[in-house]
């Protein structure tokens, strides 16, 4: 029997990507029946779905952000199960904590949409599994070769320096709420910083629940709750929308740092008014994208969520069928 | 190479002035020579090095960019030294980092056929902020938000001088300034000016207060009009004249009719440079179309005939008068400009007057073209560097208001990053439809400031990254010099040196300005 075409089986449709004859759609952005999830971001996980299937850990990040009732039934994932005939499997993406690609295996042909995904080390999730698969459905977030990231562990002992040449300034680091904030705190961690890290009030919950899961974060204490003298020469972490806002005059001269992969560029950081640009991000960059999409030996690759024009022109270079996926709704920019 | 790309870096995201002082500072004293005066020539003057760079980066870039990507890329970055210091491959060349030297010396040695694979082999040779650094460098505009008098006060700063120090033997040095360094660190001799026509630090002059005028006698002080357009020094010595602007900057270039009107004098005169046609100083605008450019055309010379009005001598021939007191100086300048009659150029006269009600008469009436306003200066000051208080004072006529509409407002930055502090106004152009006539950051409170903020997030209609636009609902009253005929903006007029004079909580929008008003202030 000759293996059905990709698209025959998996396509985009208002609603999300769906899989026909598995009767389920992946990170779909409107409520459906049955959803397959890959993270936690807003992005790709919301609320109101009959069942959701997704790891453990994304569907208590799904809880702790919209409420334990917010989908109709939860199924944790657990090894490689069937659903209608599609085998479905959930491996590690190593985007954050609980991502995952989700693996469908159909009539001889297999799928793997990776969600967003990285392959540099992460102390705070499990590391990327790579899976020869006939079709790849990647990111495209950094998608353009400008895109270098710098080894995070590098950027973090940046961050504590600045912290020891500058004992009287408050380092406010802008970091996205759910992933980017808990692994900043674990790589300050593992370089050795032990003193507390002042939270966001955003922050709380989603590290709290990090802690629930087993990742050590340390000593961690709310803003909040804080004498401002006690703000003097430490790391206070906020949402990168809260860097230049309100929230932050409260903070006597702070020292402005980002951590992102689109400090990269130089225009981006002064746009935020970045004084420390740490180049540290939870996707891709432009060389892990054509090692992974080359690893996977896909004869077709799905480009979606972000850069799709300059990736599905180099995949073109590349020899392999490079196709942008256009998923309306998917507009997030990531971090 | 390796500590100015690391000083390139930090100056990009530096916003303060005494930040990048400090950063500037810590450089020239601790990098060796002659790499710190590279550098210093970098950001002041350029390097002397005149490279094809654009064309032979885009010859040496093929192999390893495909072109579209390339495209993409510049796209996304803007800058293109920032694009191709990313896009370039991380090699690990055998060779050690150049030092700023290093790639003068093989830079100015490779011929134009050579040039791309030296090119080549630097990159190879640094890392992303390195290769940054260098194509900043080799293209001759760092942009970097430090401009050249900010770096010649670092250097003072660095070695414990004052900026006019440097000033004064700035002219007599060049690239990589190793004498310079030599003296200011007290290892060699004062750079000697010697035969060069060179800057001396300029005499400045305070705003007059309400204060100031009890301890002024009429008869102590010499009155002259402050004519509306550059203040300039000419500095000539035989066979070289140069036009510097009062920061020191050589703006010869853009003048060549001037130094050209200057070539048989000799002395450094101080005066305001100023487009002149049928005797009748015209407007600014005129003015500025001459300014900033390196070179001109005969056409520009002609349709913007420039001329200096002289107000004081500080070298007549090659003696040194600014021990001088202001009356014996003009004395001197009167007969300087006797004897050599330089055309382009005349003295400016002083304003006769006995009391200062009579001389009030004359600033209440000084609305006309050219006119800013009134200069008064003690008869017995000498000329002393800088901004010294209690000699020269700057009597500016009074500004104009206009009640104007907010439009958008901008985020500050540094301290007032979390604020919306800059402010984009205009008047009606029709009854429902505002343009913009000027931007404001200044002349409010900090609590005014606050009530701005506020004010501004709770009638925003729309967002655009950092700027907001409002809905038509608060006035402001805006102070300002001058109105100017502009094509940057769609109203066609520009306001010059607008800032916040009051705003007006009370006024309704409705009752602003409209554009005929404003076009009818355009001096003709």
């Amino acid at each position: 029997m000759p293996t059905p075409r990709p698209e025959s089986w998996l396509y985009p449709t208002e609603r999300g990507l769906f899989c026909a004859p598995g009767q389920f759609h992946i990170d779909p952005h409107l409520p459906v029946e049955r959803a397959v999830i890959t993270h936690g971001h807003g992005d790709h996980a919301r609320s109101g779905h009959g069942s959701v299937l997704a790891t453990h850990e994304t569907i208590e990040i799904m809880k702790v952000r919209y409420g334990a009732d917010c989908a109709g039934a939860f199924q944790p994932a657990n090894g490689a199960q069937s659903i209608n005939g599609v085998t479905v499997k959930l491996v590690p993406a190593g985007h954050i904590l609980g991502s995952a690609q989700i693996v469908l295996d159909w009539q001889g042909s297999r799928a793997v949409v990776s969600g967003d995904y990285k392959r540099s080390p992460d102390p705070t999730c499990a590391p990327f599994e790579l899976v020869p698969c006939d079709l790849f459905i990647t990111e495209a977030t950094f998608g353009l070769p400008v895109f270098r990231h710098e080894p995070a562990d590098k950027e973090a002992r940046r961050l504590l320096a600045s912290l020891d040449a500058n004992p009287e300034r408050t380092h406010l680091l802008g970091a996205y709420n759910l992933g980017k904030c808990q692994r900043m705190i674990a790589l300050t961690r593992e370089a050795g910083y032990d003193r507390p890290i002042y939270l966001h009030g955003g922050m709380r919950n989603l590290c709290d629940l990090y802690v629930q899961l087993g990742v050590d974060l340390g000593d961690l204490r709310n803003v909040m709750d804080s004498e401002p003298a006690e703000l003097r020469g430490a790391l206070v972490m906020c949402p990168p929308s809260a860097l230049s806002d309100r929230w932050s005059r409260r903070l006597a001269d702070p020292l402005t740092c980002y951590a992102s992969g689109w400090m990269r560029v130089k225009g981006r950081a002064r746009q935020h008014g970045v004084e420390l640009p740490l180049v540290v991000s939870d996707h891709c960059d432009w060389p892990e994208l054509l090692t992974t999409i080359e690893e996977t030996g896909a004869a077709e690759i799905w480009v979606t969520h972000g850069r799709e024009d300059a990736l599905v022109h180099q995949i073109g270079l590349m020899g392999r069928r490079g196709r942008a996926l256009a998923l309306v709704g998917f507009e997030d920019e990531g971090d | 190479m390796q500590p100015f790309a690391e000083l390139l870096d930090r100056l990009v995201y530096t916003t303060a002035r005494n930040a990048k002082l400090k950063l500037l500072e810590d450089y020239f004293r601790e990098v060796p020579d002659p790499d710190r005066g590279w550098a210093l020539a970098a950001l002041t003057d350029g390097l002397p090095l005149r490279l094809p760079i654009r064309k032979t980066l885009a010859t040496i870039l093929e192999p390893h960019v495909d072109p579209l990507l390339y495209r993409l890329s510049r796209d996304y970055v803007g800058d293109t030294a920032e694009t191709v210091s990313l896009l370039w491959p991380d090699v690990r060349a055998n060779a050690p980092p150049p030092s700023i030297g290093d790639v003068v010396a093989e830079v100015s040695s490779a011929s134009s056929r050579e040039f791309p694979r030296v090119l080549e082999r630097l990159l190879d040779r640094l890392d992303v902020k390195g290769r940054f650094a260098l194509l900043k460098l080799l293209s001759g505009a760092l942009r970097v938000g430090v401009s050249a008098r900010l770096a010649k006060t670092a250097i003072a700063q660095s070695f414990g001088r004052a900026v006019e120090e440097i000033e004064e033997v700035w002219h007599a040095v060049t690239p990589p300034y190793g004498d310079m360094f030599a003296w200011l660190e007290g290892r060699g001799e004062r750079p000697d000016p010697g035969r060069k026509a060179t800057f001396r630090p300029v005499m400045l002059a305070h705003p007059i207060e309400e204060g100031d005028w009890q301890g002024l006698a009429p008869a102590d002080i010499a009155a002259e009009w402050k004519w509306d357009g550059i203040r300039v020094q000419l500095s000539a010595r035989p066979g070289d004249v140069r036009l510097f602007s009062r920061a020191g900057d050589d703006i010869s270039g853009a003048f060549p009719d001037i130094v050209q009107a200057f070539a048989h004098t000799e002395g450094v005169l101080d005066g305001e440079l100023l487009v002149l046609r049928d005797r009748a100083v015209a407007p600014f605008n005129d003015l500025q179309q001459r300014l900033n450019r390196k070179s001109v055309t005969g056409k520009m010379l002609q349709d913007y005939p420039a001329h200096i009005r002289l107000y004081d001598i500080l070298f007549d021939a090659q003696e040194d008068v600014r021990e001088l007191s202001f009356l014996e100086r003009r004395v001197r300048l009167e007969a300087w400009y006797e004897r050599f009659l330089p055309s382009l150029a005349d003295v400016s006269a002083l304003v006769p007057f006995a009391a200062f009600s009579e001389l009030e008469e004359k600033w209440r009436q000084a609305r006309e073209n050219g006119i800013e306003g009134l200069m008064l200066k003690r008869k017995d000051s000498p000329y002393l560097a800088g901004r010294p208080k209690g000699h020269w004072y700057k009597w500016k006529r009074a500004a104009l208001t206009l009640d104007c509409v907010l439009m958008y407002a901008q985020r500050g930055s540094g301290k007032r990053s979390s604020y919306y502090s800059d402010y984009t106004f205009g008047v009606w152009k029709t009854p429902d439809e505002l343009v913009p006539v000027g931007k404001a950051y200044s002349g409010f409170t900090d609590e005014e400031l606050l009530r701005l903020d506020r004010w501004i997030r709770t009638n925003t209609v729309e967002r655009f990254g950092p700027v907001r636009q409002v809905a038509p609902g608060l006035v402001l009253e805006i102070a300002f010099d001058a109105v100017q005929p502009s094509s940057r903006h769609k109203s066609g007029v520009a306001l010059r040196f607008p800032r916040v004079h009051r705003i007006r909580w009370d006024k309704p929008a409705r009752e602003a300005e409209t554009l005929a008003a404003v076009q009818a202030l355009i001096p003709s």
